[in-house]
């Protein structure tokens, strides 16, 4: 059982390449989890770093790395039969809410991993009308094209793949086919993406009135909302967060404006994200 | 309930300990609004520094064990950080760190004059092996940096110790004679270290760390106790302080305000007022005021 204390040393049972970008690593492990929570993934003498669950079952879960740094690198380079340590689950998840009718889900990027069990979660009898609408760069960083049943649009910077723009244009243009339709609107949008895809959702769901979740990213450390790495504004991201709703984001100064260094110091976010990209 | 420290009034005796949440105004004054009367800031440096490779921090349930390591912008670096801080309506205690006593009077001066209410001397971190402890287990290198540091600034000083020194009420005196305004104690004890024994690895990148919580408040509680009987100047008593009931602990002990840290982390930002209505709750149960019960611990040795 993976808790939020000791890392717990869990050996990989299985990898899935899915691009030269994306493998996603899965353990057989129990874990109480609910979508849009992370762990803290340890891989000794390298470091230690938050990921989303991006797969889960009873005895099973997925986290989805790309590999983009010193860390992601070694991950994704691990084979079965290696150990790592993880410790969680940290944070709110996202709030699925109750007789949700219609939602969007809105993913760029790497934020499909975090979306990806929760459409899961509401693909099920009785739940909403699901419209995914995942965007990347180009089609190889599409995560997972063949994993739900749900309505996708897709879209690529690049038009290799579905619409050529952003994911944002689609939400605009499927919140106006349903009011131009006279039906029921979304419910809930849900997004995960660059910060400021997401900053660009919340300015459309607040136009529109419609209430949204966002999933921010920041550095931690500790995951559990003591040691202050994380902090957005007066919000803890690892503990408050990384889950955070319309509400929440309206008192957010920092949200797609700052973030911290690893000194501590704020930076404008296109300076923070230089630095995570190393 | 409110209580004066140093010349300044605090809307509860609780403090928020140094390296816990951060820096910036907004979660600062989040924890203020939850009932802290006295938020610290983290450690600032002389020179900006990105502290240890993770993990840093590991819950062992009964309190934790962190290498942060000191992350700081460095002093000259805080310019937006003080900006925000210019207009604020809460009290803040600026905790700084040096190499050296020159580094600490560098620091001191000129954070004193960016308008903090108090300034904390962290002579006590374990977490890097060229600050903060080096100078707190020895009394005349704590006597130096205070008295030095003393000189530069216009607010009052309060000095953190460590649990490591081999004789803290020592270390307290020392500091009371350089000048210091109030101690602060306790900071993580150890260090300690934890090994994961599947990989075979310490879990801290940094292989040892502070510890904090619960499992440390009986040392804290004798440190308190043993400088409370050295020091004629105020007692910030902290070190696994949790509930109303550790409060009133450590305030027998001898404490004048409490400091919480890692309970952050087992009761949520809203601690403060947690304690503090637990603290007023015990002392009516009892029929008794905090001047009546502080140093209580005391009394039949006296």
């Amino acid at each position: 059982m993976i808790t939020q204390l000791m890392p717990a040393m869990v050996k990989i049972a299985e990898k899935e390449v899915h691009s030269p970008e994306f493998a996603t690593l899965y353990f057989n492990a129990s874990i109480d989890f609910k979508p849009g929570q992370f762990v803290m993934v340890w891989i000794p003498g390298v470091d230690e770093k938050p990921y989303t669950i991006s797969h889960h079952g009873p005895d099973r879960l997925g986290i989805t790395v790309e590999a983009k740094g010193l860390f992601s690198k070694k991950a994704v380079s691990l084979e079965p039969g290696d150990k790592i340590g993880i410790r969680g689950p940290f944070g709110n998840g996202f709030n699925m809410g109750v007789g949700h009718k219609r939602v969007a889900v809105v993913a760029g990027g790497c934020g499909m991993a975090p979306l990806a069990p929760l459409v899961e979660a509401f693909q099920v009898a009785d739940g909403p009308d699901i419209q995914l609408i995942q965007g990347a760069r180009s089609k190889s960083f599409l995560l997972y094209p063949d994993r739900f049943t749900a309505n996708a649009e897709i879209c690529t910077d690049d038009g290799s793949k579905g619409y050529k723009g952003f994911v944002t244009d689609i939400l605009i243009q499927k919140i106006e086919e349903l009011s131009a339709a006279s039906a029921p609107g979304f419910d809930m949008v849900y997004a995960c993406g660059p910060e400021i895809m997401m900053a660009k959702v919340f300015e459309i769901c607040e136009s529109y009135g419609i209430p949204c979740q966002v999933s921010l990213e920041r550095y931690m450390r500790c995951g559990f909302g003591v040691c202050g790495a994380c902090v957005c504004g007066h919000a803890v991201v690892c503990k408050d967060g990384p889950v955070f709703g319309s509400k929440m984001l309206r008192t957010m100064e920092d949200f797609n404006t700052r973030a911290l260094l690893k000194t501590g110091q704020p930076v404008p976010l296109n300076e923070y994200a230089t630095w995570r990209c190393q | 309930m409110q209580i004066s420290f140093l010349g300044k009034t605090l809307h509860t005796p609780m403090v928020l300990a140094s390296g816990v949440l951060g820096n910036n105004k907004a979660i600062l004054e989040r924890v203020w609004e939850n009932g802290c009367g006295l938020p610290t800031m983290k450690s600032i440096g002389p020179a900006p520094r990105e502290g240890h490779k993770n993990p840093t921090v590991i819950d062992l349930g009964n309190g934790m064990i962190n290498a942060v390591g000191l992350p700081s912008p460095g002093y000259l670096n805080m310019d937006e950080e003080w900006q925000e801080l210019s207009n604020r309506g809460f009290p803040v205690n600026a905790s700084i760190y040096g190499g050296s006593v020159d580094e600490f009077v560098r620091v001191a001066e000129f954070v004193s004059a960016k308008g903090p209410d108090f300034i904390e001397l962290n002579i006590s971190c374990p977490n890097s092996d060229q600050h903060g402890m080096i100078f707190g287990v020895n009394a005349k290198s704590s006597h130096d940096v205070v008295s030095a540091v003393k000189k530069v600034i216009d607010v009052p000083l309060i000095a953190k110790l460590t649990p490591a020194a081999p004789n803290i009420a020592d270390i307290a005196k020392a500091c009371e004679d350089a000048g210091a305004d109030a101690i602060c104690a306790i900071n993580t004890a150890g260090p300690g270290m934890v090994i994961d024994i599947e990989s075979r690895q310490p879990v801290l990148a940094f292989k040892k760390g502070g510890l904090s919580g619960p499992m440390i408040k009986p040392v804290a509680v004798r440190c308190v106790y043993d400088i409370f009987r050295a020091v004629s100047i105020p007692i910030i008593g902290l070190g696994g302080i949790s509930t109303g009931e550790d409060a009133i602990e450590i305030i027998m002990a001898g404490a004048t305000l409490v400091g919480i840290g890692t309970a952050v982390r087992y009761r949520g930002i809203t601690v403060f007022d947690k304690v503090n209505k637990e603290i007023d709750q015990w002392l009516a149960a009892h029929d008794t005021t905090m001047e009546e019960i502080r140093g209580a611990a005391h009394k039949e040795a006296l």
